[in-house]
């Protein structure tokens, strides 16, 4: 794939790029602040966006805190994925209803016309989650169709980020903190504040996004330009609040299934399901029945699950995964390691969300780290 | 219309020690009021009818808690009565606000608040419907929320189990799209370790938990209290704050006796 020249986008042409996505009929969504934390949400206009606000972050902790610039995309990522919109949180799947004869006739329950969206403002971390959810939902051979119908809509416009977070550790998970070629993106975002100039240096990403870049007020980036966005990616790389040593990780906790350090979590971890709903590739669902009064009319619905609850391994007898051990490990085993077995990837992109989110700070870096620290199993490393 | 009157199943609703509210929350169902009535026959529920009709029951759905010796006696009744007996609220599944008096002196109370204290019979505590007879299923919350109950009775109805979450008040916000009150406010919150089932009501307007649906499936208090006294809330805020509606449920009567100053 060749890459495309950037061209510069002035701060004061930035509306443009809104503008040219609701002329072709896209629903623009992105970053936006509501009670104090930066959500995403329909944006109409710049100033939706969270102006001047950074989000400071460390383990079970996030505050909006006032920049010293008017940047546009200056937090880093909030509570909130992009996945509610690709897997909404709650989804009819059937509808069924009994006639007076007993006849029973089930039709679609998601018969909401999927929108198509353009995504404004999705981190490196972020497309890299998108990228691995559509290879838990559609890379298997069967596709679920709900999550298919709402993700071949979408127009997704990457922002490389300029800072890091208290819990960023995409450098160590290889997602960011640049949006690249690596992850299938319509338009990518870098933004530059220089004393007297504030600017943007857009690519294209697709021929969508050329065409979008054509429509826009901007100028072939200069030499200077293209610098300045590196230096600021360059600064975010070299600012990741966490690390973790990802080498061997895999095999790392395979080996270690007793590890002391699972009951050591154990002890502080709430299995209140935070880290799960935050995470951008959790994907875990439970299914339910309900019915009316009469029993004529029944319905199927899904909504996000965790790991974490009891009802997620109920069977005959009761839960297969009692103890919060058990549960943290099976969260932890899955993303880090037996998701390379499942989808040949790790299921971490590095956002740090469950590390800010856990009410209690849990964080996996240091878990891992502790881990290794007492390897219990040391085998030679292969990945 | 109605079906065949010995076709449908009698419910019946009982209060005991209690403000009446979850019993109010069976009337909130206005939509769905007419259609309960039809598939059921309203056999004894004071709250919305004077007309009683003899048991025994199908479905009885208890409210409040045990604190007197006469209801000691009348909930062996209920029970004898009922095919199912179903607890509604916090005061029947866990004592309610009113068990706040089993860490008191209840003479010494009364004493203080009636002119005429001997007028008063009263038990020394306030104790769930499941410490005296046994209890088919526990819906709880403070009050309960009016369209788990209409699940709970059209499961009844249809012989399913009720689709009832026991995980943390924290899948609630996050479906909901609630920003964590803990983490970006500084907000102390319940919700970790509380039952799922309100909605995250509080949460959603900036409040932090109250525990209103008690203790979720899994509960860790000890790790919840750790980080409260690391937010700065002294050890008589955390006493108080377990020690509420669902005070006296395990491991909330621990945590707010492990607390007290």
């Amino acid at each position: 794939m060749t890459t495309d020249p950037p061209v510069l986008l002035p701060r004061e042409q930035f509306g443009s790029l809104l503008e040219a996505l609701a002329r072709r009929g896209y629903r623009v969504v992105g970053p936006t602040v509501r009670d104090g934390t930066i959500v995403y949400d329909d944006l109409t206009k710049v100033e939706d966006l969270p102006i001047g606000w950074k989000d400071e972050q460390e383990g079970g902790h996030y505050r909006l805190k006032r920049r010293e610039d008017e940047a546009l995309f200056g937090y880093v990522v909030g509570p909130e994925s992009w996945k509610k919109y690709l897997h909404p949180q709650r989804l009819r799947l059937v509808k069924a209803e009994r006639d007076t004869s007993g006849h029973m006739t089930f039709t679609d329950g998601d018969e909401e016309e999927p929108v198509r969206y353009a995504f404004l403002g999705m981190k490196s971390c972020e497309l890299n989650a998108m990228m691995i959810q559509d290879k838990v939902f559609l890379g298997s051979g069967t596709a679920d169709s709900h999550y298919e119908r709402r993700r071949k809509n979408i127009f997704s416009i990457g922002v490389s980020c300029g800072e890091a977070g208290g819990t960023c550790f995409c450098v160590s998970m290889g997602t960011g903190p640049e949006v690249t070629d690596q992850t299938p993106h319509d338009l990518a975002v870098t933004e530059v504040i220089e004393d007297t100039s504030h600017y943007f240096v857009l690519t294209a990403g697709s021929d969508e996004g050329r065409e979008v870049l054509n429509e826009l007020p901007a100028t072939p980036a200069g030499p200077e330009h293209v610098s300045a966005a590196k230096q600021r990616v360059e600064h975010a790389a070299s600012t990741m609040g966490r690390r973790m040593d990802t080498g061997g990780v895999r095999e790392l906790l395979r080996e270690n299934l007793e590890h002391p350090q699972w009951e050591d979590v154990a002890q502080r971890c709430l299995t209140c399901a935070n880290c799960t709903m935050v995470c951008p590739t959790c994907f875990c669902t439970t299914v339910e029945d309900v019915t009316d009064l009469t029993g004529d009319n029944a319905e199927r619905w899904r909504s996000w699950d965790s790991c974490f609850t009891l009802d997620f391994t109920w069977m005959h007898g009761g839960s297969a995964r009692q103890s919060a051990k058990s549960r943290y490990r099976q969260w932890l085993t899955h993303k880090l390691s037996t998701w390379h077995d499942q989808f040949q990837s790790s299921g971490c992109v590095g956002c740090g969300r469950c590390i800010t989110w856990c009410p209690v700070g849990i964080d996996l870096t240091q878990e891992v780290a502790a881990i290794r620290e007492k390897d219990n199993h040391p085998a030679p490393t292969t990945s | 219309m109605s079906s065949d009157e010995t076709q449908r199943p009698k419910l019946a609703v009982w209060k005991f020690a209690s403000c009446d509210g979850c019993q109010l929350s069976l009337l909130d169902c206005e939509d769905e009021l007419l259609a309960v009535a039809d598939a059921i026959e309203i056999a004894n529920f004071a709250e919305a009818t004077r007309r009683v009709v003899e048991g025994p029951y199908d479905l009885s759905l208890v409210e409040g808690s045990i604190t007197t010796a006469h209801d000691a006696e009348r909930i062996l009744e209920v029970r004898a009565q009922s095919k199912y007996l179903v607890t509604i609220g916090a005061c029947a599944t866990a004592g309610g606000i009113q068990a706040l008096r089993n860490w008191q002196d209840v003479k010494e109370m009364a004493s203080v608040v009636y002119a005429k204290p001997e007028y008063l019979d009263t038990l020394a505590t306030s104790t769930p419907i499941s410490d005296h007879v046994a209890v088919d299923f526990e819906l709880r919350g403070c009050p309960v929320n009016k369209h788990q109950l209409l699940e709970v009775v059209v499961a009844f109805l249809h012989r399913r189990k009720p689709v009832v979450p026991q995980h943390s008040v924290c899948v609630e916000c996050k479906l909901r799209g609630n920003p964590c009150v803990m983490v970006a406010h500084g907000t102390p919150c319940l919700g970790p370790v509380t039952q799922a089932g309100c909605g995250a009501i509080c949460p959603a307007y900036n409040r932090g938990c109250f525990g209103c649906f008690g203790p979720m499936e899994s509960p860790n208090a000890v790790a919840l209290s750790a980080q409260w006294k690391a937010m700065g809330v002294s050890n008589r805020d955390i006493m108080r704050t377990y020690r509420s509606f669902n005070g006296l449920a395990s491991p909330f009567r621990e945590e707010s006796d492990k607390h007290e100053p």
